[in-house]
């Protein structure tokens, strides 16, 4: 069974940008929202240096990390191009105008 | 440089000036201070440089200049400086007489002499005819009205000018290569142009159907009216014209009307001399006419029943005058054509025969979503024929196929996806397709250079586009084929190779200075409107064209603009520095980096009640509080704004430091209040938004203790005034500053920092420091901008003031006051389900 987290409404982020959530002891989250209005969650960390992803520019479906410029596919968290590495991506659903996110599996073993 | 030249029309008759009596040598009499005249002699010079004295009539009062690049000066998209193709010290250092604004009016070929309309008689041995074109007028009546006008010099550019500045409503009749390009600059200096072309097609000698429509419409997207099968009445006006009236009754108003339906040959001075001419003047293969003692060259002559009207059969035809003036032989053998439109964004080829007909075979291309349309017409397994609109890279390889009528039967399957997929491989490489081409490919249309003369050019050390450029001209006209001569550098030197303009990015086929200009010109108001005007290959771009279309934008319009945030690097979104730890930095600002106790207590308890790890004194003469978590920076700024403090904008593409010594305040060698000045100078520029970051410092004597001559604009106090510098950096690479010029008050000084701060700004390339900037445009050209032209300096100053004064609102205070607090914020999860 996936826990499910209502975090907020699709206004609450700002279009070709981020929020952050933080739930419990985990790591930060950024819930992106690109130029289509599709919704992605990654974990906030850059697998190259862990610049905060959720800082990023926003760009088709993919974010450019703030400190290196390394570009993170939003919906499978890969590291694009010549560079290699891969954020945890987090399940999110939209429950009409709501959005929710599944509970981290750090979350889960920590419950 | 020395463009106008002489009008010895006006400077009365001179006798005898240009016959030394001294050089024997057989004297070349060129009639035409044209492409084709000037092409001529530089062939003959480069064959034998000594063998003729040269002689050059012009009708115009210019030295020689690029008479296709017309389009691009009227759209503003070039000056006349940069077309001129030969200037003044041409003509000096290869001991050419050149009489310019003075035509030639008869040719007595019984005494071998012409006749100036001045009525300067000059003797020849050998005579060039190169008078080109005149424009064709078609019989309508009301074509003598002012205001009717054809497009074939630099008078008609500047009567067009002339027009637009008023505004209004503009007619071109004839919708060919020329009319279009004129209704393209017309349209581009305001003008409402309705374009009036009496085929179904426009362009229908170089375009199919389909390619034709594409155009139609992709013109009418930028608000012109096209109305094909129209067919021109009269032309109607009270004293000046007024519109054009339809045969079908329609009336379209007009104040400006532009012939352009064709160019006939101008033969009359080869026909009262009594040369045979045709259609024009006839030529051999040596382009000798009926006299021996007579050569014509370019669009006044006909050789073997064709006449050209383009500008490449041009170099073809030069080369073989020139071997036979120099007795070599090598003779003319008639050209292929090939067109390229010239308006900025729109992508027009076509080559060769695509009518079609018996045994020819069609391959077309579509791909709508890219508005791409490829036709090639293939014949006896041979290229005859090709249209490209949209995708016009290929063009140069289907034109070398189609020249040297290679077979194509074993690459016909992948001949219409180009020359990267035809000649194998499948994977695009733009270098080995370039490597693939043979020496003789034209590489460059505009100016006839093939592939090897541009690899010898390379060879014999240019290492840059420029240098390129200045060495055999290739890429120095239109530009379209830049890519092409970009590459060949890169495949001859490898890593040696010097970058020049490269596209913005990926998302783009333009470069920084095509899209900026394209802004303006199309006044273009938001960056979806930009990618979706210039064709962008990416929904909504990329981490490097965002943020500088938005800072274009900005620039453009200032106090008009909305700015896009999430277009801004982090740190501009969030005013203040990211570190690798995910935490902040705050810079206040410190006006000339003078400080005070309430200032410095204010840092102080920030510092303490948020914990800040580190403060520290930057190079700019500011304090750096580290460490600051982005939930507290509206709180931090709260607290500095408290204090009088405000954003110091240590985070942008913006004036970041006016760094100063204290001058003659205190300072015994001090000569000027460099404190004063550096403050007052900080006050005028804060907030303003720049292509990169940009530092200021005021030293107040050449001990230069504030270190100015590394920085942007840098300002060294003397003792009879202030020495202004600039384009200084102090980073990977160090680079000292370009001496401007003196200036003998503060105010003065003020006012040229401002002036060139908008220089900067309106010209440099996003994320272009002033030092790449000047050593790429030259100091001499900044000083003729700023120093040279005192209006021109004036109205980069009120430009600049006036954007300031939407520029210089803290940015800091509106955050304190609560505005964009999501941006500080986690987002609150709501419901935690099956805790």
């Amino acid at each position: 069974m996936t826990d499910w987290i209502d975090i907020g409404t699709l206004a609450d982020i700002p279009r070709r940008g981020a929020r952050t959530v933080r739930i419990g002891g985990a790591k930060d989250i950024a819930v992106f929202r690109t130029g289509d209005d599709h919704v992605f969650a990654l974990v906030n960390e850059c697998p190259h240096k862990k610049g905060p992803l959720s800082q990023g520019i926003v760009h088709g479906h993919s974010v450019a990390c703030p400190l290196h410029n390394w570009t993170i596919a939003l919906r499978t968290g890969q590291a694009q191009g010549a560079d290699e590495g891969c954020t945890p991506t987090i399940a999110v659903r939209r429950e009409g105008d709501r959005i929710l996110i599944a509970r981290p599996a750090s979350m889960k073993a920590a419950a | 440089m020395d463009l106008q030249v002489r009008d010895e029309s006006r400077a009365g008759v001179a006798d005898d000036i240009i016959m030394p009596f001294d050089d024997v040598r057989e004297h070349l009499v060129v009639v035409g201070n044209g492409m084709a005249g000037c092409r001529a002699v530089e062939e003959l010079l480069a064959q034998d440089g000594r063998r003729y004295r040269v002689t050059i009539f012009g009708a115009e009062p210019y030295v020689n200049y690029n008479r296709i690049m017309l389009s691009p000066v009227l759209a503003g998209e070039k000056s006349f400086d940069d077309i001129v193709i030969n200037s003044q010290q041409w003509y000096a250092d290869n001991g050419i007489d050149l009489i310019a604004g003075d035509p030639v009016t008869a040719i007595d070929r019984t005494a071998k002499a012409v006749t100036s309309r001045s009525g300067r008689t000059v003797h020849y041995d050998k005579l060039l005819i190169a008078t080109g074109s005149d424009p064709f007028i078609i019989p309508v009546p009301g074509r003598d009205l002012p205001g009717v006008i054809s497009f074939r010099d630099m008078k008609d550019v500047d009567t067009m000018l002339e027009a637009a500045g008023k505004g209004g409503d503009a007619v071109v009749i004839g919708g060919g290569l020329l009319g279009l390009e004129a209704a393209h600059g017309l349209t581009r200096r305001g003008m409402k142009v309705t374009v009036i072309h009496l085929m179904d097609t426009l362009m229908e000698r170089q375009l199919d159907e389909a390619a034709g429509w594409l155009l139609k419409s992709a013109l009418e997207a930028r608000g012109q009216t096209i109305l094909t099968g129209a067919n021109t009445a009269e032309i109607f006006g009270d004293g000046k014209v007024e519109g054009v009236r339809l045969k079908d009754g329609r009336d379209i108003p007009a104040s400006l009307v532009v012939m352009a339906v064709g160019i006939r040959p101008a033969t009359a001075l080869a026909r009262e001399a009594g040369l045979e001419v045709n259609r024009g003047i006839k030529v051999d293969d040596h382009m000798v006419t009926s006299d021996p003692d007579v050569l014509a060259v370019g669009e006044c002559v006909e050789h073997d029943g064709n006449v050209y009207g383009l500008v490449a059969p041009l170099w073809d035809m030069c080369r073989s005058l020139a071997d036979g003036l120099t007795d070599r032989h090598s003779g003319y053998k008639g050209s292929v054509t090939s067109t390229k439109l010239k308006v900025a964004g729109l992508d027009v080829f076509s080559a060769g025969d695509f009518s079609g007909g018996e045994g020819c075979e069609d391959i077309v291309l579509r791909d709508a979503s890219r508005g791409v349309y490829k036709r090639v017409v293939v014949k006896d397994d041979r290229v005859i024929g090709a249209v490209l609109y949209g995708d016009t890279a290929d063009g140069g390889w289907y034109f070398d196929l189609l020249k040297k009528g290679e077979n194509v039967a074993d690459m016909r399957d992948l001949l219409i996806f180009g020359q990267a997929f035809a000649s194998g491989g499948g994977a695009p490489d733009p270098k080995a397709a370039v490597a693939a081409l043979s020496d003789d490919a034209e590489i460059c249309g505009c100016n006839g250079v093939s592939k090897g003369q541009v690899v010898a050019c390379i060879g014999a050390g240019a290492s840059s586009l420029d240098a390129v450029r200045a060495g055999c001209k290739a890429s120095a006209s239109c530009g379209s084929c830049t890519g092409l001569v970009e590459t060949l550098l890169a495949a001859t030197l490898g890593d040696d190779v010097q970058s020049g303009p490269k596209t913005m990015c990926k998302c783009t086929s333009f470069t920084h200075d095509d899209v900026r200009r394209e802004i303006v010109a199309q006044n273009m108001r938001s960056i979806p409107e930009v990618m979706q005007a210039l064709h962008w290959s990416t929904p909504d771009g990329c981490s490097s064209c965002r943020p500088a279309l938005n800072y274009y934008l900005l620039c453009a319009l200032p106090g008009e603009y909305q700015d896009d945030q999430q277009s801004r690097f982090v740190n501009e979104r969030m005013h203040a520095n990211i570190q690798k730890d995910g935490t902040y930095s705050v810079v206040p600002r410190m006006w000339g980096g003078l400080t005070n106790p309430r200032e410095l207590r204010a840092i102080a308890d920030v510092v303490e009640k948020y914990d800040a790890p580190m403060v520290k004194v930057t190079g700019g003469q500011r304090l750096d509080i580290f460490g600051i978590r982005k939930e507290d920076l509206p709180a931090v700024w709260a607290d500095l704004n408290a204090a009088g403090m405000v954003s110091g904008h240590a985070y942008g593409k913006s004036l970041r430091t006016v760094k100063t010594c204290v001058g003659s305040e205190w300072c015994r060698f001090g000569t000027q209040d460099s404190t004063g000045l550096g403050v007052r100078t900080e006050r005028m520029t804060w907030g303003s938004w720049m292509p990169h970051k940009f530092k200021i410092a005021v030293s107040g004597c050449p001990r230069n203790c504030a270190e100015a001559t590394i920085k942007d604009f840098g300002i060294i106090c003397v003792d009879s005034g202030y020495e202004l510098h600039v384009g200084g950096n102090g980073g990977i690479h160090v680079r000292a500053t370009d001496f401007l010029c003196k200036v003998a008050t503060e105010q003065q000084a003020l006012d040229f920092c401002a002036a060139f701060i908008q220089l900067y700004r309106e010209e440099a390339r996003y994320l272009e420091r002033t030092a790449p900037w000047i050593e790429r445009v030259g100091i001499d050209y900044v000083k003729r901008r700023i120093v040279e032209d005192e209006p021109g300096r004036e109205g980069l100053r009120a430009r600049f003031l006036y954007a300031q004064s939407f520029s210089q609102d803290d940015p800091w205070a509106e955050r304190a006051a609560g505005r964009h607090a999501e941006l500080h914020q986690h987002l609150q999860p709501i419901a935690i389900a099956a805790e």
